[in-house]
């Protein structure tokens, strides 16, 4: 049982030459390498040593470099039980929780489609996609689910 | 009843018969056979034609690595050819066919190639098929296509799905014998995760053809059922029978090949496999031993097979493979499975040990120590044996069924493929694992141990490092072995690659006419080179080339293990990424709308981009042709989307794009843009595009299509690896804008109104403004690719088609129209802007393509500065490029033609250079062409010839512009 769902978490910033560890928005960057910090509607993912992909609003931030993204990617929101198995057709990482864990996030690709994949809740994946590779993503995940055993 | 059925064992489901036919002839067996097994059943031996010499053949083996019972099952789309009748899982309904052989299986005219065999020897193809290199397509190639090749291929597109997933466990086993279920039962005590896959459909591996043993006090086969049990009832594993594993990749990354629904009935859902993706932390191989033929003349004779064979029948499908048996061999596994065919009620007509005698008990069975088995007679079915005595007198044995028992040779393959090295045992003449990755193990009989105690201690102590002991009784593991032709034995017809037909005389002939490298010897002779990889063969083969060179085998060495250990299917490798999903297909906002409006798309990569706008009965030439009419006497509307956007920012980024651009970019205001020319360390254009500072601290980069993530990727490498002092990040926006370009006369009356925050008075040609265009906060460029005044709205994606509609909906009246990237291709050809990959191969420098105004000769580096000054950089007569125009206009160019001197040069004049683009120009009322000509730019004026198909062109060179050569448009 696996729902997928457009979820768009609001504008979409790229956060460059702050280091994790700043206040920000009442959210802490995080230090430890993928791992996302959320405080409200707003959310910090770590996708590198200096660089943040920030969904929700994000004005007066401070003097760091920023860039909107909002219409580069589309979000959608993958839940149920069966979840990281379907997800396990086109992502090679380890999605067991212990490898995982909640509120860990990366940029890995499906398949032939660049993705960040952030894991919200045990059975609950939160999944930006370039705009052009939502179609081809969508489909690829409907193709594998429809091979369930 | 079958007539070989036994009346009780084995592990099929007696109650319920299957029916099934083969080559036309009904047949029935139960669940749990192969089709070689319910063939067998019913008396069938005779299951193929061997591949050269249309030979009868049946199975001699009864798992993986049968080299003879290859057939095809299934009709139509889904009918598969080189099956192993001994893997193919039997269902009610199936069909299956022999191949190779015309008109039937039993009688078979090619057989007449077995009576030619002299004719057909080693090296035939390459002895043969010498002569004038046409010859190879016109008859060779033809003749060997017809005559060769095992079986057909459907016609039909694959109607099955496949499947793909990725996994990863701590550790994977391969292989469910007492080993491999031992390693799986220490290993998963704790609560990592253990995968344990096995290529039958049921595990146990070889305890499958046990019945007389007992571990710890409990028969093999309930021992196995027991650890089965506990396995499955453990979370932390996953059990995977019909799965190979046949690759073997770095950091124990192995290729899992599943297969779903082949042993399935009736029609199929799902995916018919899985290709599972697997990275283990640590690997135990328990991939058991292979048994091997003997190498005597007449070896291949339907009835022949390995004693293994036998007793798995026996045990495992309760088939008796015969009435009268003559066993042979080396191995003490021959008296295991003559006392079990004897009290299956098969006559032993003689046990021939080529040793003096066993190392084990022979039960009373009618021992003939130190004989050899040399001979065999029968046609379809071996009749007798011809047993040689150790004085040498020859006693021919009648008999239906000979087994051979030549030792067992360790399955290496995955752990060679994994980089192990192997290590020659030359007392048991065995190769087996040596030093191996960290992480991976090899346990049980693929690392040479024999018998089900050892095996099964040995695979406690790979799961987990135990030492437990076992107590077994009533095993005969094997020992002894042969390798080589059986002495006394012809080496004509002995056969020792069965699916090659490949005799022991080929090797010797191989080794005579001077070939040393068994890796030669192997290619020359095709010894292993069939489907099965000579998983039967190949030790055979080596002892005899050994033999034949006088050296060891050790000093001869061993051929290659490739991947995969057994076919698999390309549709598994293809998986989902067939038809639409083959890759991904890209569209920009604005596709419905071009889609609606009939647009023909080309692909640009990934990427849909309109060609052009075919209005209806239009045809191409004349779209473009009214396209670019309406770009130069009104307005175009063009989506450039698809062009590369990266955002560079920093306090540092002007001093970045210093270094990664030919020109100079301190001094270039904010609002301002620049043409900018990026190269490769080498000197070569690499890319270009256009460059708008939005702020002292932020540039907006244009790549082209297609050079987007090469341009990224080397900003970005030069950022982290060269320039680490510049404070300044690369973020790719390539998907965040949409790019509107208005372009024309008119366009400035279409964008203006549509704008607020721009004063266009003040707005000259390479200006850029934030500002809104229909609403819609929006990065205004003042820029051109088609010579006339031109604007590109970038606006987000998300409202990409929304202003693309008001902008259409304010121009359409003025004469606005869409145009493709063939009139985009045209405009920008008449005005001779290049287009990197199009008019550069990656050898132009900036120079050759006139474009040494954008060099800044004052700057102190930028990537690829120095190699501008070699002196091959400095040569005159280096390729330029120029403009081309025929001197009868109409005449036709293409892209990629040949310039040359003459108008007909002899055959092997060179070519002074191409043509890199190529239109037909309505503005120009004729052709226009772009080439890069040797020391073209002293060429200008003089008439060279662009050979066509038609016939010769002359054309006159020009400067490489043809449109407005003083730019006066663009300020329009």
């Amino acid at each position: 049982m696996v729902e997928l769902i457009a979820d768009d978490l609001g504008p979409r910033t790229i956060l460059r030459g702050a280091a994790g560890g700043t206040l920000l928005h009442g959210v802490v960057l995080p230090s430890e390498p993928c791992r996302a910090a959320v405080a409200g509607g707003f959310a910090a993912l770590w996708l590198g040593p200096d660089e943040f992909l920030l969904l929700g609003r994000a004005v007066g931030v401070g003097d760091f470099a920023l860039i909107d993204v909002s219409d580069r990617t589309l979000g959608f929101r993958l839940s149920g039980p069966d979840a990281a198995g379907l997800l396990a057709g086109g992502v090679a990482l380890d999605l067991a929780l212990a490898a995982f864990p909640v509120g860990m996030c990366t940029r890995t690709m499906f398949e032939k489609a660049e993705i960040v994949l952030w894991r919200r809740g045990a059975d609950d994946w939160h999944i930006e996609v370039a705009r052009s590779f939502a179609p081809y993503l969508g489909a690829m995940l409907a193709a594998i689910a429809g091979d369930a055993i | 009843m079958t007539k070989f059925r036994l009346a009780a064992g084995g592990r099929i489901a007696r109650s319920q018969t299957l029916h099934f036919r083969f080559d036309g002839r009904p047949y029935t067996g139960h669940p749990g056979d192969t089709l070689a097994s319910a063939l067998l059943a019913n008396g069938v031996h005779l299951m193929g034609r061997s591949f050269k010499y249309h030979r009868p053949r049946g199975p001699i083996a009864m798992g993986a690595e049968e080299p003879n019972a290859l057939v095809a099952v299934g009709g139509g789309a889904r009918h598969t050819p080189n099956l192993r009748a001994t893997a193919v899982e039997l269902y009610d309904g199936l069909v299956a066919s022999s191949q190779n052989r015309f008109p039937s299986l039993a009688f078979d005219l090619g057989a007449a190639a077995g009576l030619a065999a002299p004719l057909l020897g080693v090296g035939f193809y390459y002895k043969t098929f010498i002569g004038p290199g046409r010859a190879w397509h016109r008859l060779y190639e033809p003749a060997i296509r017809r005559a060769a090749g095992l079986g057909t291929v459907p016609d039909a597109p694959d109607p099955d799905s496949y499947t793909q997933r990725y996994a990863h466990c701590e550790v994977l086993v391969v292989g469910a014998g007492a080993a491999g279920l031992a390693a799986a039962l220490a290993a998963s005590e704790t609560n990592q995760r253990v995968f344990l896959v096995d290529e039958q459909p049921v595990f146990g591996g070889g305890l499958l053809a046990e019945a007389d043993a007992t571990i710890d006090g409990a028969p093999a086969a309930a021992w196995m059922d027991a650890a089965v049990a506990t396995l499955a009832a453990r979370a932390n594993v996953t059990m995977l029978p019909r799965t190979t594993a046949f690759g073997y990749f770095t950091q124990h990354y192995v290729g899992l090949a599943e297969r779903l629904t082949d042993h399935r009935a009736g029609p199929q859902t799902g995916a018919r496999e899985r290709l599972w993706k697997l990275r283990a932390g640590r690997v135990v191989l328990a991939t058991g031993a292979i048994e091997r033929p003997l190498v005597f003349a007449g070896n291949d004779r339907p009835g022949i097979m390995l004693a293994g064979a036998a007793r798995s029948l026996l045990h495992r499908w309760a088939v008796r493979p015969g009435s009268r048996v003559v066993v042979a061999g080396a191995d003490d596994a021959m008296y295991a499975a003559a006392r079990d065919l004897r009290r299956a009620g098969v006559t032993i007509a003689a046990v021939a040990d080529l040793r003096g005698g066993a190392d084990c008990e022979t039960f009373g069975l009618p021992l003939r120590p130190a004989s050899a088995i040399v001979g065999s007679i029968g046609r379809l079915r071996v009749a007798a044996a011809d047993l040689r005595a150790p004085g040498g007198s020859i006693d021919r044995v009648p008999c239906d069924l000979v087994l051979m028992a030549g030792g067992w040779t360790p399955a290496l393959h995955l752990f060679s493929q994994a980089r192990g090295r192997l290590a020659f045992d030359p007392a048991r003449a065995m190769y087996l694992p040596g030093d191996g990755p960290a992480g991976l193990v090899s346990a049980g009989a693929c690392r040479g141990l024999a018998g089900i105690a050892a095996c099964v201690e040995d695979g406690y102590a790979a799961g987990d490092g135990r030492q437990l002991r076992v107590r077994v009784l009533g095993d005969i593991p094997p020992a002894g072995g042969f390798e080589g032709l059986v002495p006394g034995s012809s080496a004509r017809k002995a056969f020792v690659d069965f699916q090659n037909d490949v005799q022991a005389r080929d090797i010797s002939q191989a080794v005579s006419e001077g070939f040393r490298a068994i890796e030669h010897i192997k290619r020359y002779t095709t010894n292993g080179m069939a489907t099965d990889q000579g998983k039967t063969s190949n030790i055979n083969a080596l002892a005899i080339a050994a033999q034949a060179l006088a050296r060891t085998m050790p000093e001869v060495g061993l051929t290659s293990f490739r991947m995969p250990y057994t076919p698999v299917t390309f549709g598994s490798f293809a998986g989902h990424a067939r038809g639409d999903l083959f890759d991904p297909v890209r569209q920009t906002p604005m596709h419905g709308w071009a889609q609606a409006r009939g647009a023909v798309f080309e692909d640009v990569g990934q990427w849909k981009r309109a060609h052009h706008f075919p209005q209806p009965g239009e045809r191409e030439a004349d779209a473009v042709a009214r396209e670019c009419r309406a770009v130069r006497e009104r307005a175009g509307l063009f989506d450039a989307s698809t062009l590369g956007k990266i955002e560079v920012v920093g306090p540092d980024a002007a001093l970045f794009l210093e270094r990664i651009y030919t020109n100079s970019w301190v001094k270039l205001a904010p609002g301002r843009c620049r043409y900018g020319l990026m190269l490769n360390e080498a000197g070569f254009v690499m890319d270009d595009g256009v460059v708008g500072r939005i702020a002292p601290d932020r540039f907006h980069v244009t790549t082209t299509t297609s050079g987007a993530a090469a341009v990224l990727h080397q900003m970005e490498d030069f950022l982290q690896t060269e320039f680490t002092d510049l404070r300044c990040w690369l973020t790719s926006v390539t998907e965040q804008w949409a790019v509107i370009a208005v372009q024309g006369p008119l366009a400035r009356d279409i964008v203006a109104p549509l704008t607020e925050g721009v004063d266009f008075a003040a707005f000259p040609h390479m200006s850029l403004a934030e500002c809104r265009v229909a609403g819609v906060k929006a990065r205004l460029f003042r820029v051109s690719f088609t010579g006339e005044c031109g604007f590109e709205i970038n606006v987000p994606a998300g409202h990409g088609a929304a202003v693309w509609e008001a902008v259409w909906q304010r121009g359409a009246a003025l004469g606005l129209e869409p145009y493709g990237t063939e009139a985009m291709h045209v405009l920008r050809a008449e005005k001779g802007y290049i287009v990197v990959g199009q008019d550069t191969d990656g050898t132009v420098t900036p120079d050759d393509l006139g474009l040494s105004w954008a060099i800044g000769k004052a700057k102190p580096d930028f990537v690829g500065k120095r190699s501008l000054i070699r002196p091959d950089m400095l040569r005159a007569d280096r390729p330029q490029l120029v403009g081309l125009r025929p001197l009868e206009p109409a005449a036709a160019l293409e892209d990629g033609a040949q310039i040359v001197a003459m108008a007909n040069p002899p055959v092997g004049t060179g070519a002074l250079g191409h043509v890199t683009s190529a239109y037909r120009s309505a503005a120009l009322g004729g052709f226009i062409a772009m080439g890069l000509l040797q020391g073209g730019r002293a060429r200008i004026g003089e008439i060279v010839h662009v050979p066509m198909p038609g016939g010769s062109v002359a054309v006159r060179v020009t400067r490489p512009i043809f449109y407005d050569p003083e730019g006066v448009r663009l300020d329009g």
